[in-house]
């Protein structure tokens, strides 16, 4: 701080800090406060805010297991609160998509730090950013075009003989998890690749002249010392892939819901913001519930994260 | 269990760059064997072409018989003990240790016995569940050596590994490795720029400069008779007079200088640039002249390095010269200033020419 005064001077110095607190204050903590604080009301017509009626109770978050359908799980047919199963549905694709991510970042980040020559990195960096510059909502409705009934990846499939008849793409989640994966990928490239990046190659060296075959290298060598960025990469993945709306607005079916259109349904088609508040803290607090857990189960730190 | 290793006329090129250029040597199984020369010599590309990580451009590399071509590096019967260790951090040491075996199928309780064993060799029993982070650098090198040595190679490959250790440990690290040698009878392939740990601890050195191999022999004849300019001053220091060979006869050759007509051994064919090197130890300094060899200097500077004294001085045409007096009270020591003459035998004196270079 008293650096900060040095260099800049009082006049810039209280600009930089009322500018951050005012970031701080009325763009983070004031809405979040403010939605925090509407998540435990009732849902009133104006006339009727301040009134009897309006107390605080946790109605809005008991909504959350109202509505039960009956659901197969391994066999039993057991009654589900709809919303539930959507959530539940969420995070089981989102990890999903979290690990098809690992699975096709992990080799392409080996690759970027480890074997290609320093001379060609920046333009494959470039090539894999190109895609970024374009919006998401134009590269999801390209997906949306690529994976129609009709589209050019059926006709490709067909036309090389792998498909007999074509594939409905776009059904259930599959499209989604496509389409997250593509969103994604970078997210999971880079920490990873900072990661393989600042391994030694001499271990890499040892560990073959040891003896080691390729894989043995990597599941002892590499992949220990990737541990880091693979969780960083990981967290960021599936917070982004369960808070996606635009990806599974789009490329979502009938039969997908994504715990993100629910809130969106709260919120801007029933109004009833006390409700979709109520459900995005609730999804917020058990995706990190969710998140802290399967961190405490690959014994990765928080510190190990933010490296 | 331990494998000779020929390098039949290797080159290697890095594009239009060529790290290694025509090397041929001959290295027996058990051997000690230093490659020694200054950075960019290429002694660590031939290190590399021997484990397998880089490729000749051209000859052949055969261990215990075997031409090595194609083969990968964990394929081939070498261990490379890495210039930073390469250990690695996230395994416990005995981890470290037994990770050859590992690699090998070896269960679990015998890797872990063997790793102790391995442990007690080097000296370091107790270090077995420690992490890397834990040790010092001596200790680290020790682990180094056991895990290169659990693998049992034929050839163990050491890429200046002492370098990074403060002075006393080095020169005892150098009486362990040579110690270890002995006692495991393994082929040890040593690449230092440091010419004391070469002499010292090699059977045989081979001395590198610009990716050619200036000359292999033992440390004493690398020293005391070194075949070009190149061995005779990274090895030591020297002398240097330049100048024009005259007659030769038994040996010895006239050699014409500014400073006069000097008497060297010489066993040269004409051609090359030729000089004549003499060793600072073998310089005298006396009030009158030398019996031979003999000129007229002023003396510039006198240091004092403990069991020597080095004498820094000039001669009349602007060389400047080193003389080396023991510090046993035989001679008076100079003063800067003094007007005194240097002179030095015939037979400590060579004329040699200048060492090989790139592409020659």
């Amino acid at each position: 701080m008293s650096e900060l005064l040095r260099r800049y001077g009082p006049t810039l110095t209280g600009a930089f800090v009322l500018l951050t607190a005012f970031w701080l204050l009325m763009l983070v903590i004031l809405p979040n406060v403010t939605l925090f604080e509407a998540s435990f009301r009732p849902y009133l017509p104006v006339t009727e805010v301040g009134g009897p009626k309006d107390f605080y109770s946790f109605g809005n978050y008991m909504k959350f297991f109202a509505n039960s359908t009956d659901t197969d799980i391994f066999g039993f047919n057991l009654p589900v609160p709809i919303h539930v199963k959507i959530f539940f549905g969420t995070i089981y694709f989102s990890t999903l998509v979290t690990f098809i991510t690992f699975v096709i970042a992990y080799p392409l980040a080996f690759y970027l730090a480890k074997v290609v020559t320093p001379k060609s990195l920046p333009t494959l960096f470039l090539l894999l950013f190109v895609p970024m510059w374009v919006s998401e909502v134009l590269r999801s409705f390209a997906w949306w075009l690529i994976l129609a009934y009709k589209g050019p990846l059926n006709a490709v499939l067909q036309g090389v003989g792998i498909l007999d008849a074509p594939v409905r793409w776009i059904s259930g989640y599959r499209a989604i998890i496509i389409g997250l994966v593509y969103t994604y990928v970078l997210f999971m490239v880079f920490p990873i690749y900072n990661a393989i990046q600042s391994l030694d190659t001499n271990q890499i060296e040892a560990a073959q002249d040891l003896g080691s075959p390729w894989w043995r290298t990597h599941w002892r060598v590499i992949l220990p010392h990737a541990k880091p960025g693979i969780a960083s990469g990981s967290v960021i993945v599936f917070m982004l892939a369960a808070g996606s709306l635009l990806v599974p607005a789009l490329l979502g079916s009938p039969t997908s819901l994504w715990f993100t259109q629910t809130i969106q349904q709260w919120m801007l088609e029933a109004q009833d913001w006390n409700t979709g508040a109520a459900y995005a803290f609730l999804f917020l607090i058990l995706c990190t519930c969710f998140v802290s857990l399967v961190m405490w189960l690959f014994k990765v730190q928080l510190t190990d994260i933010a490296k | 269990m331990s494998a000779g290793i020929e390098l039949d006329d290797v080159c290697c090129d890095f594009g239009s760059f060529r790290a290694v250029d025509h090397v041929n040597v001959s290295i027996q199984p058990g051997e000690f064997f230093s490659f020694l020369g200054p950075s960019g010599c290429g002694k660590t590309t031939i290190l590399r072409m021997i484990s397998g990580f880089t490729d000749p451009s051209a000859g052949m590399i055969r261990i215990g018989g075997k031409d090595m071509k194609g083969q990968r590096p964990n394929q081939r019967p070498t261990a490379l003990i890495f210039q930073n260790l390469a250990l690695f951090p996230l395994m416990p040491i005995w981890e470290n240790i037994a990770f050859g075996l590992e690699v090998r199928g070896v269960a679990k309780a015998e890797r872990r016995a063997k790793a102790e064993e391995l442990l007690r060799l080097v000296d370091l029993p107790d270090a077995a569940d420690k992490m890397v982070s834990q040790l010092s650098g001596g200790q680290k090198q020790r682990v180094a050596i056991a895990r290169a040595l659990a693998v049992e190679p034929s050839v163990m490959l050491l890429d200046e590994p002492l370098s990074a250790l403060d002075l006393k440990l080095r020169q005892h690290m150098r009486a362990e490795l040579r110690a270890i040698q002995k006692r495991t009878g393994v082929t040890f392939i040593y690449i230092t720029h440091d010419q004391g740990e070469a002499l010292a601890m090699s059977d045989r050195v081979g001395v590198m400069s610009q990716g050619r191999l200036q000359q292999v022999a033992n440390p004493r004849d690398i020293y005391n008779n070194p075949t070009n300019g190149f061995v005779a001053s990274f090895v030591g220091e020297n002398n240097i007079f330049t100048g024009t060979v005259g007659s030769e006869a038994a040996g010895f050759a006239r050699f014409e200088t500014p400073h006069g007509a000097f008497r060297a051994r010489a066993n040269v064919q004409g051609g090359r640039d030729l000089k004549l090197y003499v060793r600072p130890e073998h310089t005298l300094i006396s009030a009158v002249p030398g019996l031979e060899n003999s000129l007229p200097v002023t003396v510039t500077d006198v240091a004092f390095e403990g069991n020597f004294i080095s004498v820094h001085a000039v001669s009349q045409s602007g060389a400047t010269l080193l003389a080396e007096l023991r510090n046993d009270g035989s001679v008076a020591i100079p003063a800067p200033g003094d007007a005194l003459h240097m002179s030095f035998a015939a037979e400590n004196a060579s004329i040699l020419p200048d060492g090989l270079v790139r592409g020659e």
